[in-house]
């Protein structure tokens, strides 16, 4: 029996208005190259100025994981040469990092939690992009300098749920501090796997292969399985040293398979040294202060929910898992609504409805008019069936609740009077029925009700409806 | 030539006169080779320009011919405080090939000659810089200085070169050659134009991180009559040559008839300079130049992939010497040989300040030479290695990132100029300045040229 050994290494892109080292705007789509200055192009002469912005962000996720923050880091040059890096160096923090030993946790179905440990986060400058057209290869070097908080895990994860149950973990973190806009399609959280296996009992750590160019929750935990497998039946067959090097694979979502990146005879030398042009980062107390003074974190939310609202945990933790679902709910309890209630309308009937990549951000309703429409609900305006039909009006339509209500005549009979008038012309043409009602053909009620609702056009309030009908059938 | 002193209180028109006239005598001298080419910004007293430091629109190429063809398209902050006080970028000068040689004989441009015999180098790097000032070609000039590059062509072509503190002036604009070590300075006629000079380039810039957080001006605080405590260190000298002993003996009597107090200390045997300098510079240097890869600008060699691109570039664009210190510098960094050298490089240059440190708790000033003897002959300093131990007198300063000042203080038998130089405690740019200007004053010496 093997036992899986991940680590995993996350580039955050980190949300600042400027670049790393110069005043370039970290814009994205913009025509190739219009967001770059000396610096960041790497001219002769420019030099490299701190973004002081990035240590504030560095402080808050530092504190999230509960490391320790250190009040004085360097810089290093980490050399290679490729046409996205401009200056042929990456600046990064190879001896220093600004951030050290965190934890993690991570949490199970069960109700069971894992701790994981985090070695760094570091500061980098993120490189720019080439894009290759056939015989032609261009370079857009609008993301060159964009700053990266690079989390290095320790190899504390033992299958690819609990890797991803990390990632997931500390995406929610990163976008609670909102210090990274963390969209993986973009490329602002970037997840590198590493991956080895071990027989189980083994404490000894055998060969890790690297797993870049993942950009999914669910392509992490397949590159996983995949790899894991390449790794094991290797080592069944008895060519493991063969075939299992130290090296960095590339996954193909496509063919579901991972392949190898470049060959071992390029094992790159990345000849770090401190970086000259840049004095060590200082981290004030007053700074320290300021930004260690943290927002509230998914599970401090979580625990919240709970506790206020009386939410199950289940709820709580889907509620919480993303930063954009959480504020959501918030919005739309603000508009005085039922808790339970707002669960519901959010994560069944709002998010069933949200089709081809919308999210509670793109959503065409917003969290103020869903919060309105369940309020609609509670104060008995329309029915709950009805408000289904206002939602889907509303997904298409404009945007104000109580003007749809109108339009579709949802609006609820509360009206006794009117109410009394259809179901006695009901009764009235229905002798036969009502004969056979009272002499004990009871599911008979459902018709009258069916009868009553159809005639109100569905505004009629069920309940009152059963108690008059109740009434007057005797 | 008139003093920068002097030009400064000039009128417009004189002005335009005499840039006009000096235009003319560097190009009916084109032997010299001083100038790469003679460019003006602005309607200011003129400056020489070392070919690293960026002057927007110019053609700036760190003496290489990978940059051949590159237009700077912004100015280095030494460039905007010329101008911001009314001086004018005004040709640019030949170095050795970005910055890495004292000879000025590296240049993509050939070579330079010395104003005082024409078989002679001027120095280097900054050796167009000295030989337009010594030749009466420029009223003065800026050059680099990493590991003498300024005070060493200063001494071999009789002018005075200041290297200031590592941090006094802006390094933003200044095409890098090793940047824990490079210092933009003042190549002038005298003492007090350096420090007027010094004083315009010199201050605070957000732009360079190393910058030092200072603005303090020495020019209007001039005072030769303060009384200085002065180191001699006797070990050094004992390497140098007759004249270079001859002119250091006749200093330390001007010195001390100009009375100020002459101690005899020690310090550590200049072999580690260099090991240490050479470890330090080249690392530095493999990566600042790493960045001339042909995709971006300058001169680009077509090759049949990304790698060919690279090598054909690289090759065909880079001199000898800067190749050298490219592989020199990966050496050192590379896995497996870090520790042994570069960490342990580091080691040593600590041990050079603190060795520094504790010198400046007792004198004000040091005297030593700028280099073991007088100008080479073009091509004698062929050998790498006696190039590179021909820096022992310079490369220290750099290291502990100390303001020195070389100037003329004797000539040699041959006729050539015998320079020496004046290390002060960092940031002790004023009392560089004094005791500098008390020998100028106190050897009243001119250069016969």
């Amino acid at each position: 029996m093997f036992e899986v050994v991940i680590g995993l290494e996350v580039h955050t892109q980190l949300n600042t208005e400027t670049k790393l080292f110069c005043s370039c705007p970290t814009s994205f789509n913009d025509r190739p190259n219009v967001n770059t200055c000396p610096t960041c192009l790497a001219l002769p002469g420019a030099l490299p100025v701190l973004n002081k912005s990035v240590l504030e962000k560095s402080i808050m996720l530092g504190t999230a994981i509960g490391a320790t923050v250190n009040r004085t880091s360097f810089f290093d040059r980490k050399s290679y040469f490729y046409p996205d890096s401009p200056s042929a160096y990456q600046i990064t923090q190879l001896y220093t990092p600004v951030v050290e030993h965190g934890t993690l946790d991570i949490d199970f179905e069960d109700g069971s939690s894992k701790t994981i440990r985090i070695n760094r986060a570091h500061i980098e400058a993120d490189a720019g992009k080439n894009i290759h057209e056939g015989a032609i290869s261009k370079v857009d070097l609008n993301r060159a300098g964009t700053p990266l908080l690079e989390i290095v895990s320790e190899p504390d994860m033992r299958s690819a749920e609990e890797a991803v149950l990390y990632v997931k973990k500390l995406h929610s973190i990163v976008r609670y501090l909102d210090i990274s806009n963390a969209n993986m399609q973009e490329g602002s959280f970037r997840v590198d796997v590493n991956v080895s296996i071990r027989p189980k009992g083994d404490e000894k750590l055998y060969t890790r292969v690297e797993i870049k160019n993942i950009n999914s929750f669910r392509f992490i935990h397949k590159a996983i399985e995949i790899e894991v497998e390449r790794q094991i039946e290797a080592w069944e067959d008895g060519v493991y040293d063969e075939e299992i090097r130290q090296e960095t694979r590339l996954f193909d979502q496509v063919k579901q398979e991972t392949r190898s990146m470049r060959g071992k005879e390029e094992a790159a030398d990345y000849r770090y040294f401190p970086e000259p042009d840049l004095l060590k980062a200082l981290i004030s107390d007053e700074m320290f202060t300021t930004f260690s003074d943290i927002p509230e974190l998914p599970d401090q939310k979580k625990a919240r929910l709970v506790s206020e609202y009386g939410m199950r945990e289940y709820d709580a933790a889907v509620i919480t898992s993303d930063l954009e679902t959480a504020h959501f709910f918030e919005a739309m309890l603000r508009e005085g609504i039922n808790a339970k209630n707002a669960i519901t309308w959010l994560t069944v009937e709002l998010q069933g409805r949200l089709k081809g990549g919308m999210t509670v951000t793109t959503s065409p309703v917003d969290a103020k008019t869903l919060g309105t429409l369940v309020k609609r609900i509670e104060d008995k305006t329309i029915s709950g069936k009805a408000a289904k039909e206002v939602l889907d009006y509303l997904m298409e339509n404009e945007n104000d609740v109580d003007a749809a209500i109108e339009k579709l005549g949802l609006k609820q009979m509360n009206d006794t009077g009117a109410l009394e008038t259809i179901i006695d012309a009901i009764i009235a043409a229905n002798d036969d029925k009502v004969e056979q009602y009272k002499g004990g053909k009871e599911k008979l009620f459902g018709f009258f009700v069916g009868q009553t609702m159809k005639e109100s056009k569905g505004t009629a309030n069920p309940q009152t409806v059963n108690e008059m009908l109740k009434t007057k059938l005797g | 030539m008139i003093t920068l002193k002097e030009a400064l209180a000039l009128s417009k028109e004189e002005l335009a006169t005499f840039k006009k006239d000096l235009k003319k005598q560097i190009e009916a001298k084109p032997e010299l080779n001083a100038y790469i080419d003679v460019n003006n910004v602005g309607e200011g007293v003129p400056i020489a320009i070392k070919d690293n430091i960026q002057v927007k629109d110019w053609s700036v190429t760190s003496g290489s011919k990978i940059l051949e063809g590159y237009i700077a398209p912004y100015n280095a902050t030494v460039i905007n405080k010329l101008t911001d006080a009314g001086l004018s970028p005004f040709g640019r000068t030949n170095m050795d090939e970005f910055a890495m040689g004292s000879t000025t004989e590296s240049s993509c441009y050939g070579i330079t000659q010395n104003p005082h015999n024409a078989n002679c180098v001027p120095g280097g790097s900054s050796g167009g810089s000295a030989a337009a000032v010594a030749a009466g070609l420029a009223i003065a000039a800026l050059g680099s200085d990493t590991g003498g590059s300024i005070r060493q062509p200063a001494a071999f072509c009789g002018i005075v070169g200041m290297k200031p503190t590592y941090g006094r002036v802006s390094r933003y604009g200044l095409g890098a050659y090793a940047s824990s070590l490079d210092q933009i300075g003042p190549m002038t006629q005298n003492v007090e134009d350096a420090a007027i000079l010094y004083d315009i380039i010199s201050g605070h810039d957000v732009k360079d991180s190393t910058s030092h957080e200072s603005n303090e001006k020495v020019s209007d605080k001039l005072d030769a009559s303060r009384k200085l405590t002065i180191a001699i260190i006797p070990e050094h000298v004992k390497d140098a040559s007759d004249d270079i002993k001859k002119g250091y003996a006749k200093t330390v009597e001007a010195l001390k008839a100009a009375g100020h107090t002459i101690v005899e200390k020690s310090l550590m045997d200049g072999k580690f300079d260099i090991s240490a300098y050479y470890i330090t510079a080249t690392a530095e240097a493999t990566t600042n130049l790493a960045r001339y890869d042909g995709v971006r600008y300058g001169n680009r060699k077509e090759g049949e992939s990304l790698h060919d691109l690279y090598v054909r570039t690289r090759s065909e664009g880079f001199g000898d010497e800067v190749k050298r210190r490219i592989l020199l510098g990966n050496f050192v960094l590379s896995s497996g040989y870090y520790d042994a050298y570069y960490v342990k490089a580091q080691k040593v240059r600590h041990l050079i300040k603190d060795e520094y440190a504790k010198l400046f708790a007792e004198v004000d000033l040091i005297l030593s030479p700028v280099a073991p003897r007088t100008a080479y002959e073009v091509g004698a300093l062929e050998d790498p290695l006696e190039m590179y131990l021909s820096d022992i007198y310079t490369i220290s300063v750099n290291l502990a990132g100390l303001p020195a000042i070389s100037l003329p203080v004797d000539t040699a038998e041959n006729g050539m100029p015998v320079g020496l130089q004046l290390i002060a405690n960092a940031y002790e740019e004023q009392t560089l300045f004094d005791g500098a200007l008390s020998l100028e004053k106190q050897l009243n010496f001119k250069l016969n040229s």
